[in-house]
């Protein structure tokens, strides 16, 4: 692989940009494999990087059945932060963040990671007592974030509204690392690097079936022929239960759309991520100058990637209200992601009851954030059998009653 | 935007007049009951890409709870039916059956 520099562009430059290498390979695939991953999101691009490179374990495939990163990896609002409440939520999400500071170099690809600042507004008593009990979890956590007052609130974001009428701004939780990242180029990164690493990556190959015997996986069946393999990952997001079900176990997960939108692009006016749960909307500026906009998921399962009208809505209001200036901006696209929610509002990177296949699912509405440090748990799982990451998000926390409540820690959707 | 009749008073609204209630038909278990059934109760549902039965509650109308069975993919809303029932009636099953030859069954 040729590393991409300043030189490098240098010297294209001079030669006419004719000596530029595919990003990653296109290979056919073998008829077996050790590992196979099947969902070529970020997660799963990231299992089979530190797969490969942290673990030596080469002999991977990544199976994607549309195109590398268009599943909810290039449908989220690219927000990164980890002030989480509790323990296991906040190692993972510090892990991630922490990994996304030098992203960029290790991969030796642009994610134009951006350390902007992420605010979380507090909006009612309650919501304020619940963000101060967070700070002070993640002081002892050793995670950098503070309350900031209304004032200083006003400070970081002049265009916010912070008296109302119906929820004055009352105080925030502030984590200045944390921030955003352009999603499609984290999965474009991990795609290359683990390219460069040996794994295969195939898209336009859709799992149609899991063959298991009496001991665990033997391997999927594709619509581009049977690959035998000894471990298999199932990284699919809002898929996850149907992949589940080709092997034969359930997932107490549910598939739900969640939607966001973009404004048309304007000059630079908000120079962090402001979310506002009470009133459910968040927001932040993208390099292009559009407003990136988030709301609220649908309250029953589907699988369509649109999600209900009402909710565009209920989150445009929320915000106007939030930030007047913004009132009259057409917006320029709205679309739709299939997330897959826990009982507890928590992910699960676990064994299951087939041996030999692990899964990797229940990000819900937050798995954008997390991409570093889940594939990096995950890898540690495949390889050696537990991983001190992933190990409190196992499968039988919902046997043992052991939950990782972060649906009432956040109170929405996270 | 999923449109909805009430079995009840009749009345079909758009879902905003409606509130989503979970899948429908789950059995319940209770003390004296396995640790995986309890679980299974809990936490596990079908999350099927196709035909889902599920409860909504008609919120702002008559209030009453009632059944829909709905496709996940397509949106399609083959049929509504009361609450106080532990399974679908047969002819709706009927329906779905003509419309969807692959489907499983309930």
């Amino acid at each position: 692989m040729k590393r991409y520099s300043a030189f490098a562009i240098a010297k294209e430059a001079l030669g006419y940009h004719v000596g530029w290498e595919r990003a990653w390979g296109n290979p056919e695939p073998k008829p077996e494999y050790e590992v196979v991953i099947v969902g070529a999101g970020g997660h799963g691009l990231a299992t089979a990087y530190y797969l490969a490179k942290n673990h030596g374990i080469t002999n991977v495939v990544v199976l994607e059945k549309g195109w590398l990163g268009g599943g909810n990896t290039g449908r989220n609002t690219t927000i990164i932060r980890s002030n989480y409440l509790q323990d296991p939520s906040a190692e993972i999400f510090e892990l991630s963040r922490r990994l996304y500071e030098d992203l960029s170099q290790k991969l030796n690809f642009n994610i134009m990671f951006s350390p902007r600042g992420v605010l979380m507004l507090a909006q009612t008593e309650h919501e304020l007592r619940a963000w101060e009990r967070t700070a002070h979890a993640n002081r002892l956590f050793g995670i950098e974030s503070e309350m900031v007052t209304p004032e200083r609130i006003k400070r970081i974001v002049p265009i916010i509204n912070i008296e109302g009428p119906r929820y004055p701004v009352l105080g925030g939780l502030w984590q200045a690392r944390g921030g955003t990242a352009r999603h499609d180029a984290v999965a474009w990164g991990y795609a290359r690097a683990a390219s460069d690493l040996g794994v295969d990556i195939i898209q336009q190959c859709e799992v149609t079936g899991i063959d298991r015997d009496e001991h665990g996986v033997t391997g999927v069946r594709t619509s581009r022929g049977a690959i035998r393999c000894k471990k298999l990952c199932i990284v699919v997001a809002g898929h996850s239960g149907v992949l589940a079900d080709m092997a034969g176990f359930r997932l107490p997960v549910e598939s739900v759309p969640l939607q966001a939108l973009v404004s048309e692009p304007i000059k630079p006016c908000i120079d962090c991520v402001v979310m506002a749960n009470t009133v459910h909307g968040y927001m932040s500026q993208s390099d292009k100058g559009e407003l990136v906009i988030g709301g609220g998921a649908d309250g029953y399962n589907a699988y369509t990637q649109r999600g209900s009208f009402q909710h565009v809505e209920e989150t445009v209001r929320a915000l106007t209200e939030t930030f007047p200036m913004i009132s009259r901006l057409r917006m320029l696209r709205q679309w739709g992601g299939i997330v897959d929610m826990t009982g507890d509002r928590s992910p699960i990177i676990s064994k299951t009851p087939v041996p030999g296949i692990f899964i990797n699912c229940g990000w819900g509405t937050g798995g954008f954030k997390a991409i570093p440090g889940s594939g990096w748990a995950m890898a540690g799982l495949v390889a050696k059998g537990e991983d001190p990451v992933a190990g409190p998000f196992s499968l039988d926390r919902f046997t043992e009653g052991r939950m990782i409540d972060e649906s009432v820690a956040a109170a929405v959707a996270h | 935007m999923l449109l909805l009749t009430c079995p009840h008073c009749g009345v079909s609204g758009d879902e905003t007049e409606f509130a989503p209630g979970g899948e429908a038909h789950l059995k319940r278990f209770g003390p004296g009951s396995s640790d995986g059934e309890f679980e299974t109760y809990l936490f596990y549902r079908r999350n099927p890409k196709g035909v889902h039965f599920e409860r909504w509650r008609h919120a702002f109308g008559c209030g009453k709870w009632f059944h829909a069975a709905r496709c996940t993919v397509t949106m399609e809303v083959f049929g509504t039916y009361p609450a106080d029932v532990t399974e679908p009636p047969a002819e709706l099953v009927e329906t779905i059956r003509a419309k969807r030859p692959e489907w499983e069954g309930f």
